[in-house]
């Protein structure tokens, strides 16, 4: 008996290990063979690296520029992992970002004489609906004719990226420059996603306590529950070390909040990474929108409406791409410009790979990568590796993340092998 | 009459009308302006043959079993590495080689990660697209140069013919493989014996298994000729197309590659068709941008993609990917 408490403290390491073990070993993995690659082309592997931390991790500017690429993703990833949720595939993610972060420009530049709390909400609000609205068309497409939304999303990204040209080229042109540019004018001050204000108002105070105050509910409800099942609240620390890390999260966020060190952005990324999370595990549209994915035909015996609730899907992922793009132009790039968000729906398909599909798993798969874009440009500069270098290291990173075999043998971790099938192949309603 | 109008509204009447409207308007168009039309008709080939290779490249692996969403990432490594053994050794035979050798690697890499290591294949697709990009955007160095691309080669008489001639008799090499291929892999699947097993091993593999056909050794195959295929696309971009590098030159071609095969219902012919009308739409858009008519440039660009998904919407519908895409074969 009196070894107990020992066994059971190395178990709780052991647990740690098991849940940290694999990712950490594939990012540590992937920076391996990048060095390989660094090490051959004859850059010197250690200064690139020490150079790409820094301008991610290196301090508080680095930080903040790290979480502020990692907001879209977050939102990109969420939309994508969604959409898998229920077995489709949306490609498009790219494109409904793009028409929510030009609709949430136009009321920002358009809209004049809003207080600023009524100005930014309602710019994001615009811009997550323009998103679902784009998200809906493939979603209608593909429940009423059969046409499979992998075709209609590649598509509709083009069409986003014609109509969003013309618009800055024509009628939302910035005017007010010398030379004329394709890109809106400068949203108003209102509209912007501001630090100060949420703290000065003191409305970041009363959301925190609020958290708190539902967290400890929470624990105190079931580790009640625990004890009354007789177990000892090591035990219970050990079984839901999972859940007790993820709720810490937001508090250690608010605290960066209020050090300056991340934006209002990402703020609503997380919130909106656990409203997702909610949403699946713990409502019945969650339930259906699963089931729909793991069988359409049993879902539709079971009396699920299989076509509304995939219209909903790519609604609700679409508002997720579209408020992310919101987010980008009011919060960081103050306008929209087409060379602004090139890419970033493609890599949420990464993310969402990255994270699993989990949707609190987008958030470290997000920094992760967040943190690589970050540090790419500094890495460039100082020593003078490319910076498409940190896209073979992310390919790599998600290799060894998702064979995990591999890790697990390199690192000589044990436990399951965690079968990873994300995706259901497409079309297959 | 009843059954010839029952044949006129199915899917295949309508596909046989389509065709025979789309011919009559390209003659009535060629007898009025002939410049015009042989310029759209020549621009479609050219447009549409990267798509309809790595189509098949998405046929050859997804008949098999094995979905395949990192054709962009084949195209591009096949692009690059075709361009660099250009300008290494000036020879555009070693050049193709290469372009479909290093295709049919990722094809290889595709392969091992969803067969031996039993990854989801979304994964395995999507980590070749970013390990692509990233390689040929580390690798690649401004300013190289070749010493040519592939030429047109007319085919004798056959390129005399009014219209059809300049545009299919007068292409480069790339273009007609790509043809051919469409033609010989369409034969090779619906009717030879090994078109039946790729067929079985992509619908039922269990049951292939059972009547003694190696699932695991013929998917290898499939995806490693497929990842040739998808390599040549990428060949036809720097060698016969462009005849340079650029980083990301594939610009999203592998994704409209996957949407013409699944537009293409999974069949050679099929994803021709699609490839073709796309390549058409593009066609027309530079094509009506020089006709000068007063809309943004930006709404006739979008001509392509909404073409495709109005007809996609409206007359395709419902398509049929082979059964056991996507699941791992474990064999017992």
């Amino acid at each position: 008996m009196a070894s107990e408490p020992e066994t059971k403290k190395t178990d709780f390491w052991r647990a740690l290990w098991r849940s940290i073990g694999v990712p950490l070993g594939a990012i540590v993995l992937a920076l391996l063979i990048g060095a390989v690659i660094l090490l051959i082309s004859g850059a010197n592997p250690l200064l690139a690296y020490s150079a790409l931390f820094q301008g991610a991790f290196g301090g508080a500017s680095q930080i903040s520029r790290t979480l502020e690429k990692a907001t879209p993703l977050i939102f990109n990833g969420l939309a994508i992992s969604l959409a898998f949720k229920a077995g489709m595939f949306n490609i498009g993610a790219q494109g409904q970002l793009v028409f929510g972060a030009i609709i949430a420009a136009f009321i920002g530049f358009a809209v004049k004489g809003l207080p600023w709390f009524v100005h930014a909400p309602l710019a994001l609000i615009c811009g997550a609906i323009a998103g679902a609205l784009y998200g809906s068309i493939p979603g209608m497409l593909k429940a009423f004719t059969g046409a499979s939304e992998v075709i209609t999303t590649i598509m509709l990204n083009y069409v986003a990226l014609n109509m969003t040209d013309w618009l800055v080229g024509g009628p939302w042109q910035d005017k007010t420059t010398e030379i004329l540019l394709p890109r809106t004018p400068e949203i108003l001050e209102t509209a912007r996603l501001d630090q100060g204000r949420l703290i000065t108002s003191g409305l970041i105070f009363v959301i925190l306590s609020l958290y708190l105050a539902l967290m400890v509910y929470l624990f105190v409800k079931s580790h009640k529950k625990i004890r009354m099942a007789g177990k000892t609240t090591r035990e219970f620390f050990t079984a839901n070390l999972g859940s007790l890390l993820v709720a810490l999260i937001p508090v250690i966020l608010v605290g960066l909040y209020l050090l300056d060190l991340l934006q209002v952005g990402f703020l609503i990324a997380v919130g909106g990474a656990f409203f997702i999370w909610w949403l699946l595990e713990r409502t019945t549209l969650g339930f259906e929108i699963r089931t729909v994915g793991a069988n359409s035909n049993a879902a539709r015996y079971a009396g699920i409406n299989v076509a509304l609730i995939m219209i909903l899907t790519m609604v609700i992922s679409g508002l997720l791409a579209g408020l992310g793009g919101a987010v980008e132009t009011t919060g960081v790039d103050g306008r929209f410009e087409p060379a602004f968000n090139v890419g970033l729906g493609f890599d949420g398909i990464t993310i969402s790979l990255l994270g699993k599909t989990h949707p609190l798993g987008n958030i470290p798969a997000a920094i992760l990568i967040g943190s690589m874009k970050a540090g790419s440009n500094t890495m460039q500069f100082e020593a003078g590796v490319p910076k498409e270098i940190v896209d073979v290291v992310q390919a790599l990173m998600l290799f060894f993340v998702a064979a995990d075999m591999i890790v697990r043998y390199v690192l000589r971790i044990k436990g399951k092998e965690e079968k990873v099938s994300l995706t259901s192949g497409w079309g297959q309603h | 009459m009843e059954s010839v109008w029952r044949f006129l509204k199915s899917k295949q009447g309508i596909t046989i009308i389509g065709f025979l409207v789309l011919v009559i308007l390209v003659v009535v168009f060629y007898s009025i302006s002939p410049n015009q039309t042989q310029a759209v008709l020549n621009s479609m080939i050219r447009h549409s043959t990267p798509l309809i290779l790595g189509a098949l490249c998405g046929v050859m692996c997804e008949r098999s079993g094995i979905i395949n969403i990192g054709i962009e990432g084949h195209m591009l490594l096949g692009a690059f590495m075709g361009y660099m053994v250009n300008v290494w050794t000036g020879s555009l035979v070693l050049a193709v080689a290469a372009s479909m050798l290093t295709g049919s690697l990722m094809g290889l890499l595709l392969a091992y990660m969803s067969i031996k290591l039993k990854l989801d294949q979304v994964i395995g697709g999507t980590v070749i697209n970013i390990l692509a990009l990233g390689l040929t955007g580390y690798f690649y160095t401004v300013g190289l140069t070749t010493s040519g691309k592939i030429m047109t080669f007319p085919l004798g008489p056959l390129a005399d013919i009014p219209l059809i001639g300049p545009v299919l008799f007068n292409n480069g090499f790339i273009t007609y493989a790509a043809i051919v291929l469409v033609f010989v892999l369409h034969f090779f699947l619906y009717r030879t014996p090994w078109g039946l097993r790729t067929r079985a091993i992509g619908e039922h593999p269990e049951a292939a298994d059972t009547l003694g056909i190696n699932v695991i050794r013929m998917r290898y195959m499939n995806v490693l000729i497929g990842g040739a295929i998808a390599g040549l696309a990428g060949g036809f971009l720097t060698l016969e197309s462009v005849g340079s590098f650029e980083r990301a030159m594939t610009n999203g071609r592998g994704f409209i590659a996957l949407a013409v095969m699944i537009f293409g219902n999974w069949s050679p012919i099929g994803a021709w068709g699609a490839a073709l009308l796309f390549g058409f739409a593009t066609a027309m858009q530079t094509q009506l941008q020089f006709m000068g008519i007063d809309i943004p440039h930006q709404f006739v660009g979008m001509l392509p993609y909404v073409l495709t998904i109005v007809v996609v919407a409206g007359l395709v519908g419902r398509t049929h990917p082979p059964a056991a895409e996507g699941k791992v074969f474990e064999k017992e």
